[in-house]
């Protein structure tokens, strides 16, 4: 391979005059966080309130919630930032959709909001199969007890659902912070947009790459830590998967 | 006597050239002449360089020009046959192809500058283009100036962006710079007014708007963001003898007129697969390129 290697071009200025190659793709490693964490506290949310929708004895709650999932689970990740982005403004008013349009970080928006919501689908029916593999008993035992519905999925339901689906919890966090590589669509300058830049500018792109890829893997690496510990931390011993 | 001495020099003359002969084939084409192919990259939308026409033929300038290298390789190696192979390529790809070897010539709109040239050179410059804008008629642009404040897109990754980043700073501007994934998008930008303006080399925001659904709706500005910047076909670093074939096969083609046909072939005239016009005649700044062909990357030595 006829590949001139250049490790050193990160400690040079990048042409953008925002400082080295290196602070740029620092900057997107940042801007990759942001979108991730902001993402996934919306996936948690939205995804727990539709999982819980899906496991409730009414039916209008579980179509809802089975309309949520299927719309959001069913169209590439890619297509709906699309959507989202360039689709639904020119759906709205046209005053409305202005406003959207013109919305400062539009782009970083679009992408947290997005992400979150296709990844709380998935969130859903992980919480779903959760609380569906519980025994029938522990619901009754709450009523028995004579707590509502509400204090049943608070006291008991949900408490034992979460610590089951944490170890694939962890999995759909990371892929949240790995779909942000996805924003660059709609033009959101992340660790992948970044990478990119870095190599229309320099040329160098396995160097840019490789950066990329251990940035994506340090980030992770902490976020399995951190996971394993959190798992470790809440560990009821004797049950399920605590030891 | 004398005699002898005349075959002696004869032989070593002889042994020399054969010498020097085996020595030549090195690199780019003693693969060439070893496989009978040489692989030509192209781009898929780089209208009106290299893209695809409406039979996914690969057709425009950059291609022309490439099949002229190729003629000149094929006398160079005194080859009966040499077939070209084709290999799709992006921006993104361009570079692993061309260090693996997958691709000897990248025919498309490369720009060539200082900064690549540390990893690939380039042959004579081809196109020279400047950075302009594009923007609807009707939001009443005149000049940079009038992009102050505004929101303004161009691509990402590109020298584009660069500038106008620059120019932001240097004027003052206070303008809201947006990055899109590719021109497409950041055209989409402008025509769905979320931008006012798509900053951008001229000839491709020419092809743009020729493509576009109402043409007549959109201006590009007469201020440009830069000087003229050169596009060079793109080959493999450190590989002099066949980049001494490819350069003097291009020098060859730009000098002797036959450069200025094809440009006019691909900008002045209808092109597949749509029938667009370019109408974008050849600037003075190229046409003395094409007299005196250079791969320089210095905008500054064309003029």
């Amino acid at each position: 391979m006829n590949y001139h290697w250049n490790w050193g071009i990160f400690f040079q200025p990048n042409p953008m005059g925002t400082g080295t190659y290196l602070d740029m793709l620092l900057s997107g490693l940042v801007l990759t966080l942001e979108t991730g964490m902001l993402a996934w506290i919306i996936a948690l949310i939205t995804g727990s309130v539709v999982g819980v929708l899906r496991t409730l004895p009414s039916k209008g709650a579980n179509w809802f919630g089975f309309c949520y999932v299927e719309f959001f689970r069913n169209m590439p990740l890619l297509v709906q930032l699309f959507l989202w982005f360039f689709v639904l403004p020119e759906l709205l008013p046209k005053s409305a959709g202005l406003w959207l349009k013109q919305l400062p970080n539009a782009p970083f928006w679009t992408a947290a909001i997005g992400i979150g919501f296709f990844m709380s689908a998935r969130v859903a029916v992980q919480l779903q199969a959760g609380i569906g593999s519980l025994p029938r008993g522990q619901k009754m035992a709450a009523t028995a007890l004579g707590l509502t519905t509400v204090q049943g999925y608070r006291y008991v339901l949900l408490p034992m659902a979460f610590r089951i689906i944490l170890p694939p919890l962890t999995s759909e966090f990371l892929n949240t912070i790995k779909n942000t590589a996805v924003a660059i669509t709609i033009g959101l300058l992340e660790l992948t947009g970044q990478a990119r830049s870095m190599q229309e500018f320099s040329f160098q792109v396995f160097e840019a790459f490789t950066a990329a890829t251990l940035l994506y893997l340090l980030v992770n690496a902490v976020v399995v830590t951190a996971m394993r510990f959190l798992e470790r931390h809440v560990a009821i011993p004797g049950y399920i998967t605590g030891k | 006597m004398k005699h002898f001495r005349h075959i002696g020099l004869a032989l070593v003359a002889t042994f020399a050239m054969s010498q020097a002969g085996a020595e030549e084939l090195t690199g780019t084409l003693k693969n060439i002449k070893d496989t009978g192919a040489i692989t030509l990259g192209f781009r898929d939308s780089s209208i009106p360089f290299s893209y695809l026409d409406d039979n996914q033929k690969s057709v425009g300038f950059a291609m022309d020009i490439c099949y002229k290298v190729v003629d000149a390789v094929k006398k160079e190696l005194k080859l009966d046959k040499l077939e070209v192979k084709l290999n799709p390529v992006t921006s993104a790809t361009r570079i692993p192809l061309m260090a693996n070897g997958t691709i000897d010539l990248e025919c498309g709109s490369t720009t060539n500058n200082a900064e690549r040239q540390k990893q690939v050179a380039f042959t004579n410059t081809h196109y020279l283009t400047a950075s302009r804008y594009v923007f609807k008629k009707s939001s009443g642009l005149k000049s940079i100036d009038d992009l102050k404040g505004k929101t303004v897109v161009s691509t990402a990754g590109t020298t584009n962006i660069k500038q106008l980043t620059e120019a932001n700073v240097e004027k003052k501007l206070g303008a809201n710079i947006i990055p899109a994934k590719d021109h497409a998008e950041a055209f989409l930008m402008v025509e769905t007014d979320r931008a006012v303006a798509f900053v951008m080399d001229d000839i491709l925001l020419a092809s743009l708007v020729a493509g576009s659904k109402s043409p007549d709706d959109y201006v590009i500005s007469k201020d440009a963001f830069s000087k003229p910047e050169p596009y060079g076909i793109m080959l493999r670093k450190d590989d002099a003898p066949f980049k001494k074939v490819v350069d003097a096969a291009t020098a060859a083609l730009y000098t002797s007129g036959e450069g200025e046909k094809i440009y006019d072939k691909w900008f002045t005239q209808k092109i597949p697969p749509k029938g667009l016009n370019l109408n974008t005649p050849i600037s003075p700044e190229l046409k003395h390129e094409f007299a005196k062909p250079t791969d320089s990357p210095n905008p500054d030595d064309y003029k």
